[in-house]
């Protein structure tokens, strides 16, 4: 059984149609790319799977079941989590804090725990803490743990955001452009982390991304989505010398 | 210098009742960047609710059923009214705010005034026009302190609302749903992507307001015992004022900005005559809110895209 299965997805923005039958099976522990030129519907696809839309007609399956109508918390506990293309950070939060945060539904501790600091408490916080310093070593960031992100570069911004989604310890990880507005150093350094990470936690990943690079050395299999349709769908060397993936993104090949 | 301090006094009292107000129409705010408008009524609700608790009480103790203190009674006026108005502001936001939490902005505060407006004339078809007075549950005790004359009432007055923003305080700042408040402040969207309920987080937040208005409303009720439906409306209003000096979804902003709107009221018409004392006062806050539109603790906002 797939651990995603999206089947005849449609969805319609009023009377634009974004997304046009949308067929998507991501195994455990596969990493998938989708590409595609600005305004194709791949952040749209994103929103549907992750429950910020519903979609007109189609099926979504996690784990084989159907997650049409459940709210995004609920998605999100099943092992489903994301980043996004422009960041999303609680900007006057310390780094720490985002991580912990991704702990919410495993904080058993109420009101008394947090006023008179009792050992479960601390037990928990020391869990929570031990995790989150964990992940921060792994993204090389633990020496920012007390930062607020706010006051971070860019590249170490985007690590955090990755810490935060792999902190909910997902099954699946869907990743909307990691790599934007990254320098070149930036760049092979997060690709290094996705492998180091996908290694370590073995994770699905999928993956929205403009550049080639990123997605023909990372991916397993790409999608190429053009007006929200799907035109081609192969291993990175299919999809490279794919005729209408070129044309797609460079235009025909001769005009007359 | 006495006269100075005796206003002292008095300004820290009203500064509490405005920051205790305050703090909910920020804590909203912050979660979801809207003014709930009703806020001022959810006062006026918080004090009838105590007003039949505490007489409900006193009653009992009275024929014997069981026999408390008054200050027992005090407490447990606070603390039941508190909770009861809690349970109405979590009500007021399923019913008349999260249907419309992806409509206009504008279209929520009107919900607002509405809402503040059945509050207001349910009140009077149940209860008439006439006025009730707040049971006296405290004696009042005057003691001079080199001149300055202070009351029993006012030390509690002060006391308790500085222990509620401690304890609101610790509540944001140790607990997981104070952690996901304040992230939702920050950015709205990726919160749910955390495994959190917004909707919890956002009742919560309108009933964690609601009870400290609750809280400021028996509290002015031992200092200024008469009701009427309309109560909440100036000193609503008032509140909403500091909420907005102190900065938007700012919780020590909207405390801090509480009790500098007691001082500037209070000192206005120390100075000026009495009749004068919004006048100026407000004048003052509108000078500051040029200078910093933000408010005082306020940050500028960058707009969001709430999904």
């Amino acid at each position: 059984m797939p651990l995603l299965e999206v089947k005849h997805m449609t969805h319609f923005f009023g009377g634009l149609r974004a997304v046009h039958d949308f067929n998507l099976s991501i195994e455990k522990g596969e990493i998938r790319g989708l590409i595609g030129p600005n305004g194709a519907g791949k952040t749209t696809i994103f929103n549907l799977i992750t429950g910020v839309y519903q979609p007109t007609e189609g099926e979504i399956l996690f784990n084989g079941q159907s997650i049409i109508g459940l709210q995004t918390h609920e998605i999100a506990s099943l092992g489903l989590s994301r980043t996004f293309q422009n960041l999303r950070l609680w900007r006057h939060m310390s780094v720490v804090e985002h991580i912990k945060m991704a702990r919410y539904s495993k904080i058993t501790y109420g009101l008394v725990g947090a006023f008179f600091d009792t050992p479960q408490r601390r037990r928990e916080e020391k869990e929570a803490e031990e995790m989150a310093y964990h992940l921060m070593d792994e993204l090389a960031i633990t020496h920012l743990a007390g930062q607020i992100v706010t006051n971070l570069p860019y590249g170490a911004q985007r690590r955090v955001e990755m810490a935060r989604a792999l902190a909910t310890e997902p099954d699946l990880l869907f990743l909307d452009e990691p790599t934007a507005g990254m320098n070149p150093e930036e760049l092979a350094q997060m690709m290094d982390i996705f492998r180091q990470v996908h290694k370590e936690f073995g994770m699905a990943i999928f993956l929205i991304e403009h550049r080639l690079r990123v997605v023909m050395e990372l991916c397993d299999r790409i999608q190429t989505l053009v007006f929200g349709e799907v035109i081609a769908e192969g291993t990175p060397e299919e999809i490279q010398n794919n005729p209408k993936v070129v044309e797609a993104y460079l235009g025909k090949e001769d005009i007359h | 210098m006495t006269y100075f301090l005796q206003n002292f006094v008095n300004a820290l009292q009203w500064g509490s009742f405005y920051a205790l107000i305050a703090l909910g129409y920020s804590m909203v705010y912050g979660v979801l960047l809207l003014f709930n408008f009703a806020h001022g009524d959810i006062f006026m609700v918080g004090s009838y609710i105590g007003f039949f608790v505490a007489t409900g009480l006193v009653g009992l103790s009275a024929v014997g059923v069981i026999t408390l203190p008054y200050w027992l009674i005090l407490v447990l006026t606070i603390l039941i009214s508190m909770i009861l108005t809690a349970f109405v502001g979590m009500l007021v936001e399923r019913v008349g705010y999260r249907p419309l939490r992806d409509a206009p902005r504008a279209s929520a505060a009107i919900t607002g005034l509405m809402i503040g407006v059945i509050l207001e004339t349910l009140n009077l078809i149940m209860l008439g026009a006439e006025r009730y007075k707040f049971p006296e549950l405290l004696q009042t005790e005057i003691y001079e302190l080199g001149g300055v004359s202070v009351t029993n009432k006012k030390i509690m007055i002060v006391f308790v609302s500085l222990l509620l923003m401690y304890l609101l305080n610790l509540f944001v700042m140790k607990t997981k749903w104070g952690m996901a408040m304040r992230a939702m402040a920050y950015d709205f969207a990726v919160v749910p992507l955390m495994g959190i309920p917004l909707n919890t987080i956002a009742a919560l937040t309108f009933g964690l307001g609601s009870a400290l208005a609750a809280a400021a409303s028996i509290l002015f009720g031992t200092a200024y015992p008469v009701m009427d439906p309309y109560m909440g409306v100036t000193i609503g209003w008032k509140a909403f004022v500091a909420a907005i000096l102190g900065g938007r979804g700012s919780i020590v902003g909207a405390a801090v900005a509480g009790f500098i709107l007691g001082f500037i009221e209070i000192f206005s018409a120390s100075v000026f005559p009495s009749t004068y004392r919004d006048l100026i006062a407000y004048s003052i806050i509108l000078f500051i809110l040029v200078f910093r539109p933000h408010g005082l603790f306020g940050q500028e906002h960058t707009s969001k895209l709430r999904l």
